[in-house]
């Protein structure tokens, strides 16, 4: 097992990321923030929070996607579904989807059927805390990374968050 | 994580944890079903018939609409018009659905035990939409989530089933759900339309309709099945309305409000009277709607029990 980011490394990938969605959205008028459940609303959590607090806005919309009912590999086992709460519209509007690892890129295709039953967003764009990248099945790339790593498909990669798992870490285990 | 059992047949087998299961993913769906597009792309990969041999007109149209917002393929079929009456057997019939590539079957049928019998004989998942006088799992699962929408946990709430407990296989599963949920449950109507060692199954019973409904928290009201009744079993449908029919006078006695209920369809005027069906105490048309995110939830959970084969 192998540390990625500690604790302070991780804190400092975060306010970098909050920042450069600023740099892009300013004030966060016609953009949105979207997590992807259960564990991508984990990172969005903290980032819209930051978000918030860096460009003192009074609200900022912030909503929670479950993508278990557009996956596509049904057949293959069964998963429990989580809350989606989007209490606003995404018609013409800028969307951040937010996950903690992109690896494969299944879960983000899923989660951009998802959001177009919602409506027609002006754009989509992809935060990720980590990108393992040279694993993709699909033709997907992040707009926001935090951080890069090469890993074999046999790897795995956890993000500890201290909301749930009482740290702030992400490691690598073989 | 997908159910203890294959099929759906009874409550009977099921355990608590596949009840809460099913509620949870049900919140889910019911959730699906208030966004402008009711529908979400899971089952593309599924083709279910539904196979009625009795007559229906809510769980035939639940089902089919629960398929349809899943994205499964959806094949009907009714007895009347079909070869049955040419003759053609039970297993012979479903079987040549399933050779169309078929991959779930959920099947109405006026024997009791068809669908246990049609298990052992297939592959594909079965869902049972009431077998003769025996089992209805999806209404009893529906009775049961709508109960808990108005009351929260079920656990100790006091459930009163009223009417032809005879001949309602709504009963049967509605006793076992609601049992396996902890609440208390009691039946109540005629001596004749109750059968004799029921309370062996550990309900409360009960002649006197005014009596239940002071003891309970929730009335769910069965239809009189004259279709069922071979030999008369009370005198009139006006002598069953006058003693055990539940009307406004009744209710308003009553020194509490409970939560009416009732199946479908409705002998207005018999089991219940339209001051009581249409008053806000009642939740049948919140029944019928809970009805299609239950259906979803049973059909997405039993769907990765599928054989994948080759």
């Amino acid at each position: 097992m192998k540390t990625l980011l500690d604790h302070n490394q991780l804190n400092i990938t975060l306010q970098r990321l909050a920042h450069q969605l600023i740099e892009n959205h300013l004030q966060f008028n016609d953009t949105a923030i979207i997590g992807i459940q259960p564990r991508g609303v984990l990172l969005s959590d903290r980032i819209a929070a930051l978000v918030q607090k860096i460009t003192k806005q009074k609200h900022i919309d912030y909503g929670r996607l479950d993508i278990t009912f557009y996956r596509d590999d049904v057949s293959q086992g069964i998963h429990v579904p989580k809350r989606t709460d989007i209490e606003f519209s995404i018609e013409d509007r800028n969307v951040i989807l937010i996950d903690d690892v992109l690896h494969t890129g299944r879960t983000i295709r899923s989660a951009m059927d998802a959001l177009i039953d919602f409506g027609r967003p002006k754009s989509v764009e992809l935060l990720v805390l980590v990108d393992r990248r040279f694993s993709r099945e699909l033709p997907i790339q992040p707009d926001y990374i935090g951080h890069t790593v090469d890993t074999i498909m046999t790897q795995k990669v956890k993000v500890y968050w201290a909301e749930q798992d009482k740290k702030d870490e992400v490691v690598l285990i073989d | 994580m997908s159910l203890s059992v294959k099929h759906l047949l009874g409550i009977k087998e099921l355990k608590t944890e596949d009840i809460q299961n099913i509620f949870r993913t049900a919140d889910n769906f019911k959730q699906v079903l208030q966004r402008p597009i009711k529908k979400v792309p899971t089952l593309r990969d599924t083709t279910v018939a539904n196979v009625f041999f009795e007559n229906s007109t809510r769980t035939r149209i639940s089902f089919e609409l629960a398929e349809k917002r899943l994205s499964a393929d959806v094949v009907n079929f009714s007895a009347s018009g079909s070869s049955v009456s040419k003759g053609e057997t039970l297993i012979d019939t479903v079987n040549n659905i399933l050779a169309m590539k078929v991959d779930m079957v959920v099947m109405r049928h006026s024997a009791s035990g068809a669908p246990w019998f049609l298990a052992e004989h297939i592959d594909a998942s079965i869902i049972n939409a009431g077998d003769g006088i025996n089992e209805h799992p999806t209404q009893a699962l529906l009775d049961a989530f709508s109960m808990r929408e108005r009351l929260g946990e079920l656990k100790g709430k006091r459930i009163a089933i009223i009417g032809d407990i005879m001949h309602s296989r709504v009963a049967l599963s509605n006793i076992f759900c609601l049992q396996k949920l902890g609440a208390e449950v009691m039946v109540a109507g005629p001596p004749t339309l109750i059968p004799k060692y029921i309370q062996d199954l550990g309900v409360k019973v009960e002649y006197d309709v005014k009596k239940a409904l002071q003891w309970c928290q929730v009335a769910n009201v069965l239809r009189i099945q004259l279709e069922r009744q071979n030999k008369p079993l009370f005198s009139t449908l006006r002598e069953y309305a006058l003693f055990y029919g539940i009307n406004r006078q009744m209710l308003d006695s009553l020194k509490k409000e409970i939560v009416i209920m009732h199946p479908g369809p409705i002998n207005r005027g018999v089991e219940i009277n339209s001051d009581v069906a249409d008053s806000k105490q009642s939740i049948i048309l919140d029944q019928v709607e809970n009805g299609v995110a239950i259906r979803m939830a049973v059909i997405y959970l039993l769907s990765g029990k599928r054989d994948l084969g080759e």
